[in-house]
């Protein structure tokens, strides 16, 4: 098909778009890791403040994408960073708070108080409990939630072309401009596929970081981990 | 501050347009979110039933691949398929909102205790009103998280209808980017994220009101 | 009355339950009694057809139960399960109710039936009858589900351990309601269990269940007494002799003394420890025993001496395999 030779014969147009894609996604969840771990320990430590943390990384995610940019570009150009890759970051840190957030949470909150007990009796402080116990065990929920986090910020880093981000997504842009199908269809796929890639990998990595025990963790699809 | 100004300029001279496109964005939900939930509901009772369950798992499979495809690719190969239009920003934000719906039935009705579906047919209830009696109420809190899930993406994804040309306040955000016009864009940006905070809090509220106070009772 | 006839499960090559037949009589509780996978349950579950039989025959009041359609059998047959299965999402009334309300009977009728059902199992129905079963402890909660059996005023009721989750404590407490209940209503009553003292506690007639077939049925002290088979003699107990001292009460084994030298015809002397007539032999063999004393007088409410139960009478009529208990 046309859409297969476009890709062919525009390779390193679409790798260096790749790359910013990647580049923004990547950026935006690992500061979203930085962040929403110990932001997901802390709401667990304290019950109260945890409930606001998590009602408003919620009420983050029901803003629509495309409101939030509106919404970052008129306050972020005051510092000449209203367009471009700024705002696009920013937007993805805010939409994966909630998910690493609430799965941290969660994920400290089933360590079996029974396991906590026999760590504290064996004399460990709290730090080397979190450490040692806690997070190790809490590992493969949070992983879910960064993968469920990476897949989200995927789909709007493609939104994100539309404020000059970059990315796959400005084959769309482009596409749709120039009523180019070829462009469309490339676009759209490459970013399903690497969509799709990402939650395989990340789902594989979570496998992997489940200790023997814990089968049940295995099995968390995406639906699971984002409800 | 200068843009919350002109924001209330341009909107005092467009209020109107405002008003339609609201009404347009809300169409393109509602129509599709009904068509999700038409689908969802019944595909999620069936893949629930005890005799289905090795295709369920494979249909669930093919559920959570969707889930990952990004919203924008899902309206832009809708858009190649059907043309340009409400019709393409529909069919995507209904594949879109399927999924939770289709997982939360499903999960939900797998979830009720096997002992008061015993309790039930011991009792005498037919298949069908141990659906309608027992498992849908008691899944109803479960089946109610999904929705609003669903209707969270796609209120989230109506924006983009816009882009392929499906209307909707979409319009204004997306306009005031080209133009650079921070009224047009604040005034999208606002009205569709309080209309889809509006969603969420109504989508609520149904919960309250349909899920049983026993089971609110139970879970506290 | 139940009439179980020839009543067979078999699983491809395995069986299940094998002719299995018995009559239990009207307004009596039949305990289906045996070890973990005797069958016992696989046959209650066979009555309503929970497990469709294999081969055989239910009879119900004289009609083959076969002729009526599943649906509308279970409708006529009470149903308590150990996990008592009460609806969390229904109020207790609306839970009591819910075999009325499938009927197509009257919204108002049943509501009041299912106040007075609740009064039946002595639970308040002012207080409880809009609460939920979350609210409720396990206790109650099986009471209800009783109740809930009880609603349509079916012939017949069904119970699968239906005292087996709650803590023993309890457990006699309701036991002891449940006889109470059954005097007052007086279904005919199948009940599983595998707690022989609730067996013999409760059982009007016992079927011992082993690997399918009956081993032997008849009253507790049929079973006690004369158990026809080392197995049923072994699952009994060695102890068995013991247990049928609670089958018998004071009043079966008292006489009238002789007229002692220091009082009138059959007053008590001084030392003597008194039990009422109803008491059972059991306890008033461990009073023997803690006092150190061979013989007990029995005083009636009044407090009129009515005769003196002496421990070789005890001994005797245990020892007489023969003498059935009335």
């Amino acid at each position: 098909m046309e859409t297969i030779s476009f890709v062919t014969s525009h390779m390193d147009l679409i790798v260096h778009l790749l790359g910013q894609h990647l580049y923004i996604v990547f950026i935006a969840v690992g500061l979203a890791i930085v962040t929403g771990v110990p932001l997901g320990i802390v709401a667990w430590q304290y019950p109260r403040t945890g409930r606001w943390i998590l009602a408003c990384a919620a009420i983050l995610m029901t803003i629509p994408s495309a409101a939030l940019f509106g919404l970052m570009i008129p306050v972020l150009s005051i510092w000449g960073q209203g367009i471009g890759v700024v705002p696009a970051i920013i937007a993805l840190f805010l939409y994966s708070q909630l998910p690493i957030i609430r799965n941290t949470h969660a994920a400290i909150a089933n360590v079996e108080p029974a396991l906590r007990e026999a760590a504290l009796g064996m004399g460990m402080s709290a730090w080397q409990r979190l450490c040692k116990v806690e997070l190790p065990l809490a590992m493969p929920l949070i992983m879910a939630g960064v993968r469920v986090a990476t897949v989200i910020n995927i789909g709007i880093a493609a939104i994100a072309a539309y404020i000059g981000a970059g990315g796959l997504g400005s084959l769309i842009v482009r596409g749709i401009a120039q009523s180019d199908t070829r462009q469309l269809i490339a676009g759209a796929v490459m970013i399903s596929v690497i969509a799709i890639a990402a939650d395989y990998v990340l789902a594989f990595v979570q496998r992997i970081l489940t200790p023997k025990g814990l089968v049940k963790l295995n099995s968390l699809s995406m639906k699971e981990a984002t409800s | 501050m200068g843009a919350y100004d002109k924001m209330v300029a341009w909107l005092q001279n467009y209020w109107g347009e405002v008003i339609y496109l609201s009404l347009q964005h809300l169409y393109i939900v509602a129509v599709s979110s009904a068509l999700a939930i038409i689908v969802a509901v019944p595909a999620g009772i069936w893949m629930s039933r005890p005799r289905n369950q090795r295709r369920a798992l494979a249909f669930m499979q093919v559920l959570n691949v969707g889930q990952a495809v990004p919203k924008l690719a899902l309206l832009t190969l809708a858009m190649t398929l059907v043309g340009v239009g409400a019709p393409a920003a529909i069919i995507a934000l209904w594949v879109a909102t399927i999924l939770p719906i289709t997982v939360n039935t499903y999960e939900g009705l797998r979830a009720v205790p096997p002992h008061l579906l015993e309790a039930a047919e011991g009792l005498g209830m037919t298949p069908r009103e141990i659906l309608l009696r027992v498992e849908i109420p008691n899944a109803l809190a479960v089946m109610f998280a999904g929705l609003r899930t669903a209707l969270a993406i796609n209120v989230g994804t109506a924006p983009l209808a816009f882009l392929v040309g499906g209307g909707g306040l979409g319009e204004l955000i997306f306009t005031g980017i080209d133009l650079n016009d921070y009224g047009m864009m604040l005034a999208g940006a606002i009205a569709t994220a309080g209309l889809a905070m509006l969603v969420d809090m109504l989508c609520g509220l149904a919960q309250r009101v349909s899920v049983s106070r026993g089971l609110r009772l139970a879970a506290s | 009355m139940i009439q179980i006839d020839n009543l067979s499960k078999k699983y491809g090559a395995i069986t299940a339950v094998e002719n299995v037949s018995f009559t239990v009589p009207e307004g009596k509780i039949c305990v289906l009694l045996g070890p973990s996978g005797c069958g016992k349950t696989t046959t209650l579950k066979m009555i309503n057809r929970l497990i469709p039989p294999t081969s055989g025959r239910v009879l119900i009041g004289g009609r083959d139960t076969a002729e009526l359609d599943t649906v509308t059998l279970r409708r006529s047959i009470g149903y308590v399960i150990q996990q008592v299965g009460l609806f969390p999402n229904m109020t207790i009334e609306d839970n009591i109710c819910v075999v009325p309300d499938l009927l197509g009977w009257d919204k108002a009728k049943s509501r009041k039936r299912a106040a007075e059902l609740l009064e039946v199992v002595a639970l308040d129905p002012a207080k409880f009858a809009k609460r939920f079963p979350c609210e409720l402890s396990g206790g109650q909660q099986q009471r209800v589900g009783v109740a809930r059996a009880l609603a349509a005023d079916p012939p017949v009721m069904l119970m699968d351990e239906p005292f087996g989750a709650i803590d023993p404590i309890n457990r006699e407490a309701i036991q002891d309601e449940f006889m109470r209940i059954q005097r007052q209503v007086r279904k005919t009553v199948l009940f599983v269990s595998h707690d022989i003292d609730e067996a013999v506690k409760m059982a009007d007639y016992i079927a011992l269940f082993n690997m399918g077939r009956i081993e032997q049925f008849g009253t507790p002290d049929d079973l006690l007494a004369r158990p026809v088979s080392d197995f049923v003699a072994n699952f009994m107990g060695n102890d068995r002799i013991l247990r049928r001292l609670s089958l018998l009460r004071a009043a079966d084994i008292v006489r009238a003394d002789a007229p002692r030298p220091d009082g009138g015809p059959g007053s008590m002397a001084p030392g003597d420890v008194a039990v009422s007539p109803g008491d059972d032999l059991r306890q008033v063999l461990c009073l023997m025993l803690e006092q150190g004393r061979d013989r007990v007088a029995c005083r009636d409410a009044q407090g009129a001496v009515v005769g003196f139960v002496h421990q070789r009478d005890i001994l005797v009529r245990l020892g007489d395999n023969n003498a059935t208990v009335a």
